[in-house]
């Protein structure tokens, strides 16, 4: 693409990154979660990847990265959801909930602006879904791009 | 009746960029009114309080896609029919 499309997309890209990274930060309070982050940070990922070429952008961005994000992702989610089986409860149980450690205070009484240290591993399975499709998303892009034979168009 | 004027413009608009994406031979042109239908279905989804769905159709729908079928465009040819 032209160089006015390249600048475009360098300047808007940290933008849409902490954005995304709101949305899944925020999951258990506002709309969005784990999900809707990863795809608005995929989509910054994919405007970069329009905006330049294939050769171009595999000096940054390697296939293996993005699929060990996915990995993590996933394995965060479910070994999250086992680590409940070592506290002696069931599968998914919310251990962390009003504990008093990560994520763990109380849900405040009555209508307030919303607590963000609440809602026990809630938030780090939006934080592992969030990685989890950040990658995939990204993937998906990338490999299209990677049919292109030709370059500098 | 107010509070159903955006709706039936928004509706509106829904109904000209899919007819606008059938009739486009350019077809970046097409796509991005593909994408200007999936935004509008997103504003729709939000007037319709689904912020949650309208954000996912604001990524997927109007971003990733759109990203998809411009590559698929960059790979092939511009024009309907012109590498076929």
């Amino acid at each position: 693409m032209s160089r006015i499309v390249r600048t475009a997309a360098d300047i808007i890209y940290p933008f849409i990154l902490i954005f995304g990274l709101y949305v899944v930060a925020h999951g258990h309070l506002t709309p969005g979660g784990g999900f809707q982050g990863g795809a608005v940070i995929a989509t910054g990922g994919a405007l970069v990847i329009v905006a330049y070429s294939y050769v171009e952008v595999r000096e940054w961005l390697s296939g293996k990265v993005l699929m060990g994000q996915e990995v993590i992702g996933l394995v965060g989610f479910i070994g999250v959801a086992l680590l409940a089986l070592a506290f002696g409860q069931v599968f998914f149980f919310n251990y962390l909930n009003a504990s008093g450690s990560l994520f763990g205070i109380p849900v405040p009484y009555g209508i307030n602006a919303g607590e963000l240290n609440t809602g026990g591993f809630v938030p780090l399975m939006n934080f592992s879904v969030g990685c989890e499709v950040w990658g995939g998303l990204t993937l998906v892009i990338l490999y299209m791009l990677s049919g292109l034979e030709k370059e500098g168009c | 009746m107010i509070e159903q004027i955006p709706q039936i413009l928004v509706l509106l608009g829904l109904i000209v960029s899919a007819i606008l994406t059938y009739y486009f031979k350019d077809l970046l042109a097409a796509t991005l009114a593909a994408g200007l239908f999936s935004f509008l279905i997103s504003l729709e989804f939000y007037i319709l309080q689904a912020p949650d769905v309208a954000i996912s159709q604001a990524a997927i729908g109007a971003g990733l896609t759109t990203a998809i079928f411009i590559i698929a465009i960059r790979a092939t040819g511009r024009f309907e029919g012109e590498n076929s």
